[in-house]
């Protein structure tokens, strides 16, 4: 198109566009319309004039047009609907069927006083009834352990980063994982760790002095029967010297194995009495009122594991209360799935539980533990393939995006094991229990088109 | 609660002549799938043509319409649908419309770099369940400040891809010459300020484009542009920028904004904020400092958090695909229908030809590992028997974990499909992630061999030649 052509046609849209204006100023005092003098490069052109159907309702036309000049629309005829608006005219979405598109926008007419209306956006007010129970885990020497701090989790009366209804009690927390035997670990994990991967008390160590762990989650998969079936006194003389080692709290795993676990948990209860340590963990084929026992008469914290479902997770928790084991005692484990590998049902399953457990359902006031971990088994994490890009970073990602999926989902306490996924994860809960300074922000806010206009 | 219409709400309004031009046999199917979202008003011809029902097309559109308002950047058949919202959370009802992402380019780039860009938009993508996940729209920012450059530039970008475009400047006269260009394509344009406003709602009017209305971590004042541009323009097809702050304590603000912002829309149907949100995570380049993978690192942990918290529009910037396979992986997850769970129908399956001397292989019935399984052994000219177990849905690991992946059931299902009849070996290899089940399976399933297989699927081509071939049918 010329520039000549193009200056002439925007003329002429401009004039049109006063036309449409005056056109409208007529169409919205009467009722009946007449034309006269009226010039069209159209075969035929209708105009159905809709008026509104309530005092407040749009007003339409119907425009069909029986062009010259174009390209024939099926059918030899355009048709669409304008929504007449009280600065021009629109066309109405979805657009008519059989309509062609409409390449020619339309015309709107500049309104004459355009004013900014102020108004307030005010935040949800939401109030939920039900709060979850505050789990500590470790005992302090005056408590009767001998841990240099005590680690709380839930507590809470809202959903995480609801920050508008305020900032969360306690924070969520992170354990790192360790485990007591050589088992195999993606690539990534062992360049992260190196020597000390074969050694719990020094990779413990190494977890708490670099990674910052808040506590450690130390596994005796050395007690599975199909592995070294090393005996719960065995088992309990390392979690003896993982006391002596650290001065965190801790969780103790099992090896899955529910009747090994249940011996192995005995054991080590009684060694770590009073130590208020959490043992992991306990599900629905585990004699449970043995493990409740063991969990009372030594003054730990249960972990009950379930799979992904809500009443699952109510029977459970349930069980455990009729028992005599108070909320403050309980974590729930919903399992967590890899990303990508069900993902969607952690993330819904472990958002209906403390939804239900907000809204007033007293046997679902727990907190709820993640074992972002379980994200390693997913071949995107550790798999190498160049296409895939560099798994040292990928794999890392794949942990830590499990980890917030399960976070933004109500998760109170975290299984990782990767240093970058976990302190990442580490820092975001960090800024949960406070608010925001502004001036950290300022910054962000006033500066934040350059988003647009600078390079990078 | 949301909002739940009921199928007879919808078939009141409806022509009621069972004509079945809309593809259903009846107006009450038609007016079911139209609240099940599976079928559109327009495809009800009498409605649209019958000056009689006019006033029931205009409750129906009424009716009809999510609290978050559905948008449309581009035009077919390459048009991208975000928004269209109508739970807040993904258990009550699927969530629609996947959040769409953008790739960034600008006019101050070199051309290796652009096109190297646009490639990844055109041609990049992950592969899932037999889905390619990949990029669905550019956005093209001015750097320039030029609006001659800038316009060239989005001419060149505009020959180089069909994907839809986000214009991203913020002077409404390097704007108008942008659209005047390409403003036929309807690209989303970034954005309505506090400073732009009038004249940005004026274009977007005049060339029938959506528009992002932006006013960082304020949302008064971002509603209060909105309902500016509404009531004075009645226009709205609108896109909501609340910003996205990168710092870790803004990140969270952000977060909580999105959320506030949605729960406003549906629970409490304030149409003032009914409208898809964008988040830009792209951010993170300018307010973040540190090395590449670093920064892209945080750029992904951001998108991806807010893809579970209600992002429609994702802008980007990284160009690593581990950046946008998680992100690409997580928002496929999270869009699923939540009462249909990717299951394959638990069973025995054929991959090639098996004959009784190919070898068994165990998995669960989690659509993505059953085809992941298959794959691998077909990429590799493996002739096998596939045993789907139950696990509902549920991969391997988190069903072994959660007791669904068990001795019990495999042999039970063996024992049913009279599988000593299929294979004369009489063997089979489980997973590897399912090691602890191999014992407790020999002790139920006498006279047959249990392999523990590798714990990727990957592997299980190698370990079939070079392990089960070898013990089973004494060759390698």
């Amino acid at each position: 198109m010329s520039q000549e052509r193009r200056v002439r046609e925007e003329r002429r849209e401009a004039e049109a566009r006063k036309v449409v204006a005056d056109l409208l100023k007529l169409l919205s005092t009467a009722d009946r319309l007449e034309f006269e003098d009226v010039v069209i490069d159209a075969r035929e052109l209708t105009i159905e004039f809709i008026p509104p159907s309530a005092p407040t309702g749009p007003t339409y036309l119907k425009l069909t047009v029986e062009p010259v000049g174009v390209p024939q629309p099926p059918g030899g005829k355009l048709e669409f609907i304008l929504e007449v608006t009280p600065t021009g005219f629109r066309l109405l979405t979805p657009p008519v069927p059989g309509a062609v598109p409409i390449t020619v926008p339309p015309i709107a007419a500049v309104p004459k006083l355009v004013e900014f209306i102020k108004v307030e956006y005010k935040y949800p007010s939401l109030e939920f009834k039900g709060s979850i129970a505050e789990v500590k885990i470790g005992a302090t020497k005056a408590e009767g352990g001998t841990r240099s701090t005590v680690i709380k989790i839930g507590g809470d009366n809202k959903p995480p980063i609801f920050r508008f209804l305020g900032y969360v009690v306690n924070r969520p927390k992170v354990a790192l994982d360790v485990f007591d035997t050589t088992i195999p670990l993606p690539r990534a994990v062992r360049d992260a760790y190196g020597d000390v991967l074969s050694n719990p008390y020094e990779w413990a160590k190494k977890c708490i002095n670099v990674v910052k762990a808040d506590l450690i989650s130390f596994h005796l998969v050395s007690t599975d029967p199909g592995i070294k079936d090393v005996s719960p006194q065995e088992a309990a003389k390392e979690v003896e010297q993982m006391l002596q080692t650290i001065d965190i709290p801790f969780i103790v795993g099992g090896c899955g194995n529910p009747v090994k676990d249940l011996e192995t948990f005995a054991k080590v209860a009684e060694v770590a009495a009073n130590e208020r340590l959490v043992l992991a963990s306990v599900t629905f084929g585990m004699n449970i009122p043995k493990y409740v026992e063991v969990v009372k008469k030594f003054n730990h914290v249960a972990l009950a594991l379930i799979f992904m479902d809500v009443t699952q997770a109510k029977a459970i928790c349930r069980r455990l209360m009729d028992l005599g084991l108070s909320k403050d005692r309980i974590i729930l484990d919903p399992t967590t799935a890899a990303l990508g590998y069900g993902t969607e049902y952690s993330f819904s399953a472990a958002e209906r539980i403390r939804l239900a457990a907000l809204r007033g359902d007293e046997d679902l006031q727990v907190p709820m533990s993640c074992a972002a971990t379980n994200a390693w088994a997913a071949r995107e994490a550790w798999m190498k393939l160049d296409a895939w890009g560099p798994r040292e970073w990928r794999g890392p990602l794949w942990e830590a995006v499990t980890a917030m999926t399960m976070l933004l989902a109500g998760a109170d306490l975290f299984m990782m094991m990767h240093p970058l996924a976990a302190s990442i994860v580490k820092s975001v809960t960090e800024f949960m229990e406070k608010q925001t300074v502004r001036d950290v922000i300022e910054k962000e806010v006033s500066e934040y088109y350059s988003w647009v206009t600078k390079r990078y | 609660m949301p909002r739940r219409i009921k199928p007879l709400d919808v078939y009141r309004l409806l022509p009621k002549l069972n004509c079945g031009k809309c593809g259903e046999p009846t107006c009450m199917v038609f007016a079911t799938k139209l609240i099940e979202r599976q079928t559109t008003l327009d495809k009800c011809r009498p409605l649209f043509e019958d000056p009689r029902f006019r006033e029931n097309l205009r409750k129906l559109m009424e009716l009809l319409r999510p609290p978050v308002k559905e948008v449309t950047i581009g035009v077919e058949p390459n048009a991208v649908k975000v928004g269209g919202k109508d739970v807040v959370y993904r258990h009550e009802w699927t969530w629609r419309n996947p959040t769409a992402i953008a790739l960034d380019v600008h006019d101050g780039m070199g051309d290796e770099e652009v096109e190297r860009r646009i490639k990844f938009v055109n041609e990049w993508f992950y592969e899932r369940i037999e889905k390619r996940l990949g990029i669905d729209l550019l956005a093209v920012r001015c750097v320039s400040g030029s609006a001659e450059r800038f316009v060239k530039f989005v001419e060149k970008v505009c020959k180089l891809t069909s994907k839809p475009l986000i214009v991203c400047t913020l002077d409404p006269a390097t704007l108008e010459e942008v659209l005047k260009r390409i403003g036929s394509r309807r690209p989303l344009i970034y954005a309505a300020t506090e400073r732009n406003w009038r004249e940005f709602a004026d274009l977007a009017v005049k060339w029938s484009c959506p528009l992002v209305v932006s006013a960082p971590n304020d949302l008064s004042k971002l509603k209060s542009l909105v309902v500016s541009i509404v009531k004075n323009f009645g226009y709205e097809e609108l896109v909501l920028d609340p910003g996205t702050l990168v710092s870790n304590g803004g990140f969270l603000d952000t977060i909580s904004n999105f959320t506030a912002l949605r729960y406003s829309a549906i629970e409490f149907g304030e149409r003032e904020v009914g409208f898809p949100l964008m988040a830009i995570p792209a951010t993170v380049w300018i307010f973040e400092s540190g090395g590449t993978e670093e920064l892209e690192f945080r750029e992904a942990i951001i998108a991806c958090s807010l893809v579970a918290r209600y992002a429609d529009i994702l802008v980007m910037h990284s160009l690593s695909p581990w950046v946008y396979m998680a992100v690409l992986c997580l928002r496929d997850c999270l869009y699923t229908d939540p009462r249909v769970p990717p299951s394959v129908k638990p069973g025995l399956y054929e991959v090639g030809k098996p004959t009784p001397e190919s070898p068994l292989v165990v998995t669960c019935n989690y659509a993505l590992t059953v085809s992941l399984v298959r794959g691998d052994l077909e990429k590799s000219g493996i002739d096998a028997w596939l045993l789907v177990i139950d696990t509902e849905g549920t991969s391997v690991a988190s069903a072994v974990a959660g007791k669904r992946f068990t001795a019990d059931k495999i042999a039970e299902a063996v024992k049913e499909l009279k599988l000593e009849e299929k294979v004369k070996h009489r063997s089979l290899v489980i997973p590897g992630y399912a090691a602890k089940i191999a014992g407790e399976l020999e002790d139920l399933l006498p006279g047959w061999r249990v392999f523990v297989g590798p714990r990727e699927s990957s592997d299980l081509p190698k370990f079939i030649r070079e392990i089960w071939s070898k013990e089973v049918l004494g060759k390698a």
